[in-house]
Protein backbone atom coordinates (compact mmCIF):
# COMPACT_ATOMS: atom_id res chain seq x y z
CA UNK A 1 0.00 0.00 0.00
CA UNK A 2 1.07 3.49 -0.71
CA UNK A 3 1.46 5.95 1.93
CA UNK A 4 1.08 9.28 0.38
CA UNK A 5 -0.97 10.31 -2.00
CA UNK A 6 0.06 12.26 -4.73
CA UNK A 7 -2.21 14.16 -6.77
CA UNK A 8 -3.15 16.79 -9.28
CA UNK A 9 -2.18 15.48 -12.67
CA UNK A 10 -4.40 18.36 -13.64
CA UNK A 11 -5.65 16.46 -16.76
CA UNK A 12 -8.56 14.39 -15.63
CA UNK A 13 -11.50 16.76 -16.47
CA UNK A 14 -9.58 18.01 -19.93
CA UNK A 15 -10.06 14.12 -20.97
CA UNK A 16 -12.97 13.44 -19.50
CA UNK A 17 -14.76 16.37 -21.28
CA UNK A 18 -13.50 15.81 -24.44
CA UNK A 19 -14.75 12.02 -24.46
CA UNK A 20 -18.04 13.60 -24.62
CA UNK A 21 -17.55 16.65 -26.67
CA UNK A 22 -16.23 13.92 -29.81
CA UNK A 23 -18.60 11.47 -28.58
CA UNK A 24 -21.10 13.92 -29.71
CA UNK A 25 -19.63 15.37 -32.57
CA UNK A 26 -19.61 11.38 -33.72
CA UNK A 27 -23.82 10.84 -33.52
CA UNK A 28 -24.16 14.49 -35.40
CA UNK A 29 -21.39 12.70 -38.01
CA UNK A 30 -23.36 9.45 -37.80
CA UNK A 31 -26.70 11.12 -38.36
CA UNK A 32 -25.37 13.28 -41.09
CA UNK A 33 -23.11 10.39 -43.04
CA UNK A 34 -26.77 8.04 -43.11
CA UNK A 35 -28.95 10.73 -44.42
CA UNK A 36 -26.38 11.22 -47.42
CA UNK A 37 -26.02 7.55 -47.90
CA UNK A 38 -29.56 7.45 -48.59
CA UNK A 39 -29.79 10.35 -50.45
CA UNK A 40 -27.35 8.24 -53.21
CA UNK A 41 -28.80 7.91 -56.69
CA UNK A 42 -27.34 5.01 -56.74
CA UNK A 43 -25.19 1.88 -54.20
CA UNK A 44 -22.23 2.08 -56.75
CA UNK A 45 -18.64 2.81 -56.27
CA UNK A 46 -19.10 5.70 -58.35
CA UNK A 47 -21.87 7.40 -56.27
CA UNK A 48 -19.53 6.34 -53.34
CA UNK A 49 -16.75 8.81 -55.00
CA UNK A 50 -18.65 11.22 -55.95
CA UNK A 51 -20.20 11.62 -52.37
CA UNK A 52 -16.50 11.92 -51.14
CA UNK A 53 -15.82 14.51 -53.60
CA UNK A 54 -17.00 17.25 -51.48
CA UNK A 55 -14.95 19.40 -49.62
CA UNK A 56 -17.48 19.98 -46.81
CA UNK A 57 -18.19 15.79 -46.83
CA UNK A 58 -14.37 15.49 -46.28
CA UNK A 59 -13.88 18.13 -43.95
CA UNK A 60 -16.60 16.34 -42.07
CA UNK A 61 -15.43 12.86 -42.47
CA UNK A 62 -11.88 13.86 -41.54
CA UNK A 63 -13.60 15.70 -38.19
CA UNK A 64 -15.06 12.41 -37.43
CA UNK A 65 -12.06 10.22 -37.64
CA UNK A 66 -10.14 12.87 -35.52
CA UNK A 67 -13.03 12.51 -32.99
CA UNK A 68 -13.26 9.16 -33.03
CA UNK A 69 -8.86 8.77 -32.59
CA UNK A 70 -9.20 11.24 -29.32
CA UNK A 71 -12.18 8.93 -27.97
CA UNK A 72 -9.84 5.96 -28.51
CA UNK A 73 -6.98 7.31 -27.09
CA UNK A 74 -8.96 8.30 -23.91
CA UNK A 75 -10.70 4.75 -23.81
CA UNK A 76 -7.91 2.85 -24.31
CA UNK A 77 -5.30 4.71 -21.95
CA UNK A 78 -8.53 4.56 -18.98
CA UNK A 79 -8.21 0.41 -19.61
CA UNK A 80 -4.58 1.04 -19.56
CA UNK A 81 -4.70 2.61 -16.09
CA UNK A 82 -6.43 0.16 -15.06
CA UNK A 83 -5.16 -3.36 -15.98
CA UNK A 84 -1.31 -2.50 -16.49
CA UNK A 85 0.67 -1.63 -13.28
CA UNK A 86 3.81 -1.40 -14.00
CA UNK A 87 4.38 2.07 -15.04
CA UNK A 88 7.40 1.45 -17.26
CA UNK A 89 5.05 -1.22 -19.56
CA UNK A 90 2.35 1.36 -19.08
CA UNK A 91 4.47 4.08 -20.89
CA UNK A 92 5.28 2.02 -23.51
CA UNK A 93 1.57 0.81 -24.11
CA UNK A 94 0.95 4.61 -24.13
CA UNK A 95 3.47 5.48 -26.61
CA UNK A 96 2.81 2.32 -28.86
CA UNK A 97 -1.78 3.19 -28.86
CA UNK A 98 -0.76 7.12 -29.07
CA UNK A 99 1.71 6.85 -32.18
CA UNK A 100 -0.81 4.39 -33.96
CA UNK A 101 -4.04 6.81 -33.87
CA UNK A 102 -1.82 9.60 -34.95
CA UNK A 103 -0.81 7.77 -38.22
CA UNK A 104 -4.18 6.62 -38.53
CA UNK A 105 -5.08 10.05 -38.40
CA UNK A 106 -2.42 10.65 -41.37
CA UNK A 107 -3.67 7.76 -43.06
CA UNK A 108 -7.50 8.62 -42.75
CA UNK A 109 -6.40 12.19 -44.47
CA UNK A 110 -4.33 10.43 -47.11
CA UNK A 111 -7.63 8.40 -47.84
CA UNK A 112 -10.36 11.25 -47.79
CA UNK A 113 -8.38 13.51 -50.17
CA UNK A 114 -6.95 10.56 -52.50
CA UNK A 115 -10.29 9.88 -53.21
CA UNK B 1 -42.71 -16.24 12.53
CA UNK B 2 -42.06 -19.70 14.18
CA UNK B 3 -39.02 -21.50 14.75
CA UNK B 4 -36.78 -22.69 11.59
CA UNK B 5 -33.65 -23.61 10.68
CA UNK B 6 -31.45 -21.29 8.54
CA UNK B 7 -28.74 -22.05 6.54
CA UNK B 8 -25.43 -19.97 5.75
CA UNK B 9 -22.24 -20.16 4.06
CA UNK B 10 -19.77 -18.30 6.04
CA UNK B 11 -16.14 -17.03 4.66
CA UNK B 12 -13.57 -18.20 6.95
CA UNK B 13 -10.09 -16.97 7.50
CA UNK B 14 -7.55 -17.35 9.96
CA UNK B 15 -4.18 -16.60 9.44
CA UNK B 16 -2.67 -17.80 12.46
CA UNK B 17 -5.02 -21.40 11.28
CA UNK B 18 -5.73 -21.68 7.48
CA UNK B 19 -3.46 -22.12 4.49
CA UNK B 20 -5.98 -20.24 2.55
CA UNK B 21 -9.82 -19.02 3.23
CA UNK B 22 -12.63 -21.62 3.04
CA UNK B 23 -16.45 -21.09 3.07
CA UNK B 24 -17.92 -22.60 6.24
CA UNK B 25 -21.53 -24.44 6.31
CA UNK B 26 -23.29 -23.77 9.05
CA UNK B 27 -27.39 -23.45 9.92
CA UNK B 28 -29.02 -22.17 13.12
CA UNK B 29 -31.98 -22.24 14.88
CA UNK B 30 -34.16 -18.88 14.38
CA UNK B 31 -37.14 -17.62 16.12
CA UNK B 32 -39.44 -14.51 15.87
CA UNK B 33 -37.10 -12.37 17.90
CA UNK B 34 -34.52 -12.45 15.35
CA UNK B 35 -35.35 -10.13 12.50
CA UNK B 36 -32.14 -8.63 11.31
CA UNK B 37 -29.35 -10.17 9.68
CA UNK B 38 -27.51 -9.14 12.59
CA UNK B 39 -29.15 -10.98 15.16
CA UNK B 40 -28.37 -14.33 13.67
CA UNK B 41 -24.63 -13.38 13.79
CA UNK B 42 -24.65 -13.13 17.10
CA UNK B 43 -26.72 -16.17 17.70
CA UNK B 44 -24.17 -17.96 15.85
CA UNK B 45 -21.18 -16.25 17.54
CA UNK B 46 -22.50 -17.68 20.77
CA UNK B 47 -22.33 -21.11 19.57
CA UNK B 48 -19.25 -20.58 17.59
CA UNK B 49 -17.24 -17.66 19.22
CA UNK B 50 -14.78 -18.39 16.30
CA UNK B 51 -17.42 -16.57 13.48
CA UNK B 52 -15.50 -12.91 14.06
CA UNK B 53 -17.37 -9.60 12.26
CA UNK B 54 -17.64 -6.39 13.51
CA UNK B 55 -20.66 -4.78 15.30
CA UNK B 56 -21.27 -2.00 17.56
CA UNK B 57 -24.86 0.36 17.42
CA UNK B 58 -27.13 -2.48 15.54
CA UNK B 59 -28.82 -0.19 14.19
CA UNK B 60 -27.50 1.65 11.22
CA UNK B 61 -25.98 4.37 12.48
CA UNK B 62 -21.97 3.06 13.02
CA UNK B 63 -21.67 1.46 9.56
CA UNK B 64 -19.25 -1.30 11.65
CA UNK B 65 -21.15 -4.78 10.11
CA UNK B 66 -20.89 -3.95 6.84
CA UNK B 67 -20.49 -7.65 4.52
CA UNK B 68 -21.22 -8.87 1.26
CA UNK B 69 -24.75 -10.62 1.99
CA UNK B 70 -25.50 -13.39 -0.61
CA UNK B 71 -23.47 -11.04 -3.11
CA UNK B 72 -24.51 -7.36 -2.35
CA UNK B 73 -22.78 -5.49 0.07
CA UNK B 74 -24.84 -4.14 2.72
CA UNK B 75 -25.13 -3.94 6.61
CA UNK B 76 -26.37 -7.03 8.53
CA UNK B 77 -28.30 -4.59 10.89
CA UNK B 78 -30.17 -3.32 8.38
CA UNK B 79 -30.67 -6.44 6.33
CA UNK B 80 -34.26 -8.25 6.85
CA UNK B 81 -33.63 -12.39 7.27
CA UNK B 82 -37.09 -12.74 5.79
CA UNK B 83 -35.73 -11.52 2.79
CA UNK B 84 -32.77 -13.54 2.32
CA UNK B 85 -32.53 -16.60 -0.17
CA UNK B 86 -31.14 -19.81 1.79
CA UNK B 87 -28.39 -20.85 2.26
CA UNK B 88 -27.10 -17.08 2.96
CA UNK B 89 -23.67 -16.54 1.64
CA UNK B 90 -21.61 -14.08 4.47
CA UNK B 91 -18.31 -12.88 2.63
CA UNK B 92 -16.00 -9.65 3.65
CA UNK B 93 -16.19 -6.32 2.16
CA UNK B 94 -14.82 -6.97 -1.51
CA UNK B 95 -11.68 -5.68 -2.21
CA UNK B 96 -10.03 -4.95 0.68
CA UNK B 97 -7.42 -6.91 2.67
CA UNK B 98 -9.08 -9.55 5.19
CA UNK B 99 -7.73 -9.34 8.31
CA UNK B 100 -10.32 -12.71 9.67
CA UNK B 101 -12.94 -13.77 8.63
CA UNK B 102 -16.24 -10.94 7.82
CA UNK B 103 -13.18 -8.48 9.00
CA UNK B 104 -11.54 -6.06 6.44
CA UNK B 105 -8.52 -3.60 6.80
CA UNK B 106 -10.42 -0.26 6.21
CA UNK B 107 -6.69 1.50 6.28
CA UNK B 108 -7.01 1.91 2.48
CA UNK B 109 -10.39 3.31 2.50
CA UNK B 110 -9.64 5.69 5.59
CA UNK B 111 -6.39 6.93 3.45
CA UNK B 112 -8.73 8.00 0.94
CA UNK B 113 -11.67 9.32 3.00
CA UNK B 114 -8.94 11.60 4.83
CA UNK B 115 -7.07 12.57 1.58
CA UNK B 116 -10.17 14.98 0.90
CA UNK B 117 -9.93 16.94 3.92
CA UNK B 118 -12.71 15.91 5.70
CA UNK B 119 -13.83 19.23 7.94
CA UNK B 120 -14.58 22.60 6.96
CA UNK B 121 -11.79 25.06 5.86
CA UNK B 122 -12.74 28.16 6.82
CA UNK B 123 -9.56 30.96 7.54
CA UNK B 124 -11.71 33.97 9.25
CA UNK B 125 -11.52 34.59 12.59
CA UNK B 126 -14.41 31.95 14.13
CA UNK B 127 -17.72 33.72 15.56
CA UNK B 128 -18.59 34.22 18.86
CA UNK B 129 -21.27 31.33 18.60
CA UNK B 130 -21.22 29.66 15.34
CA UNK B 131 -20.75 29.71 11.32
CA UNK B 132 -24.59 30.18 10.45
CA UNK B 133 -25.98 28.90 7.15
CA UNK B 134 -29.36 29.88 5.84
CA UNK B 135 -31.46 27.03 5.56
CA UNK B 136 -31.48 26.67 1.66
CA UNK B 137 -27.50 26.10 1.83
CA UNK B 138 -28.28 24.07 4.41
CA UNK B 139 -30.31 22.20 2.41
CA UNK B 140 -27.42 21.54 -0.10
CA UNK B 141 -25.81 18.88 2.86
CA UNK B 142 -28.66 17.07 2.79
CA UNK B 143 -28.03 13.83 0.89
CA UNK B 144 -24.31 14.01 1.82
CA UNK B 145 -23.82 14.40 5.43
CA UNK B 146 -25.47 11.42 6.20
CA UNK B 147 -23.13 8.44 4.91
CA UNK B 148 -22.14 6.20 8.01
CA UNK B 149 -18.62 5.15 5.93
CA UNK B 150 -19.72 1.54 6.13
CA UNK B 151 -17.68 1.40 2.99
CA UNK B 152 -20.49 -0.87 0.95
CA UNK B 153 -20.33 1.33 -1.58
CA UNK B 154 -16.82 1.98 -2.11
CA UNK B 155 -15.58 -1.71 -2.61
CA UNK B 156 -18.37 -2.60 -4.54
CA UNK B 157 -16.97 -0.15 -6.92
CA UNK B 158 -14.74 -1.92 -9.80
CA UNK B 159 -12.99 1.16 -10.29
CA UNK B 160 -12.00 1.08 -6.56
CA UNK B 161 -11.19 -2.64 -7.01
CA UNK B 162 -8.39 -1.68 -9.15
CA UNK B 163 -7.01 1.56 -8.03
CA UNK B 164 -7.59 1.62 -4.11
CA UNK B 165 -4.44 3.48 -3.69
CA UNK B 166 -5.73 5.99 -6.30
CA UNK B 167 -9.08 6.94 -6.94
CA UNK B 168 -10.60 8.46 -4.17
CA UNK B 169 -14.05 6.07 -3.97
CA UNK B 170 -17.58 7.19 -3.90
CA UNK B 171 -17.57 7.04 -0.04
CA UNK B 172 -14.84 9.87 -0.32
CA UNK B 173 -16.19 11.61 -3.31
CA UNK B 174 -19.55 11.78 -1.23
CA UNK B 175 -17.38 13.26 1.50
CA UNK B 176 -15.65 15.79 -0.92
CA UNK B 177 -18.77 17.55 -2.45
CA UNK B 178 -20.42 17.53 1.22
CA UNK B 179 -17.69 20.31 1.48
CA UNK B 180 -17.52 21.72 -1.74
CA UNK B 181 -21.43 22.45 -0.96
CA UNK B 182 -20.85 23.55 2.31
CA UNK B 183 -20.94 27.18 2.12
CA UNK B 184 -19.01 27.97 5.39
CA UNK B 185 -16.13 26.30 3.70
CA UNK B 186 -13.60 28.72 1.62
CA UNK B 187 -11.24 25.52 0.24
CA UNK B 188 -13.07 25.11 -3.01
CA UNK B 189 -10.48 25.63 -5.43
CA UNK B 190 -8.24 23.78 -3.83
CA UNK B 191 -10.84 20.64 -3.47
CA UNK B 192 -11.26 21.15 -6.92
CA UNK B 193 -7.69 20.85 -8.07
CA UNK B 194 -7.50 17.96 -5.28
CA UNK B 195 -9.27 16.15 -7.50
CA UNK B 196 -8.83 17.07 -11.13
CA UNK B 197 -7.18 14.23 -11.83
CA UNK B 198 -7.49 11.06 -14.04
CA UNK B 199 -7.62 8.54 -11.22
CA UNK B 200 -8.68 10.56 -8.52
CA UNK B 201 -11.97 11.36 -9.88
CA UNK B 202 -12.11 10.44 -13.52
CA UNK B 203 -12.01 6.58 -12.65
CA UNK B 204 -16.05 7.05 -11.75
CA UNK B 205 -17.38 5.14 -14.95
CA UNK B 206 -21.09 6.08 -13.62
CA UNK B 207 -21.32 2.23 -12.75
CA UNK B 208 -23.68 3.17 -9.97
CA UNK B 209 -22.75 0.12 -7.85
CA UNK B 210 -22.90 2.50 -4.78
CA UNK B 211 -25.95 3.80 -5.28
CA UNK B 212 -27.28 -0.13 -5.37
CA UNK B 213 -25.45 -0.85 -2.14
CA UNK B 214 -26.08 2.29 -0.32
CA UNK B 215 -27.90 1.10 3.19
CA UNK B 216 -28.21 5.12 3.65
CA UNK B 217 -29.90 6.00 1.05
CA UNK B 218 -27.39 8.17 -0.61
CA UNK B 219 -26.09 8.56 -4.19
CA UNK B 220 -22.67 9.07 -4.84
CA UNK B 221 -22.89 9.51 -8.55
CA UNK B 222 -25.10 12.10 -8.55
CA UNK B 223 -22.50 13.90 -6.22
CA UNK B 224 -19.62 12.79 -8.12
CA UNK B 225 -21.29 14.32 -10.93
CA UNK B 226 -21.95 17.25 -9.62
CA UNK B 227 -18.13 17.91 -8.72
CA UNK B 228 -17.71 17.27 -12.33
CA UNK B 229 -20.14 20.24 -13.07
CA UNK B 230 -18.65 22.51 -11.09
CA UNK B 231 -15.13 21.62 -12.76
CA UNK B 232 -16.22 22.12 -16.13
CA UNK B 233 -17.89 25.75 -15.04
CA UNK B 234 -14.58 26.45 -13.33
CA UNK B 235 -12.55 25.54 -16.72
CA UNK B 236 -15.09 26.46 -19.57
Amino acid sequence: MQNRIVVGAHYGLRDWLAQRVTATVMALYTVFFVVNLFCLPEFSAEAWRAMFSGGFMRFATFLFWLALFFHAWVGVRDIFMDYIKPVGVRLVAHSVVAFLLIGYAGWAAQILWRL
Amino acid sequence: MANRTMKFQIYRYDPDKDAAPYMQDVSIEVDATDRKLLDVLVKLKAKDDSISFRRSCREGVCGSDAMNINGKNGLACLTDIASLKEPVQLRPLPGLPVIRDLIVDMTQFFKQYHSIKPYVVNNDPPPERERLQSPEDREELNGLYECILCASCSTSCPSFWWNPDKFVGPAGLLAAYRFIADTRDQATSERLDNLEDPYRLFRCHTIMNCVDVCPKGLNPTRAIGKIKDMMVRRAV
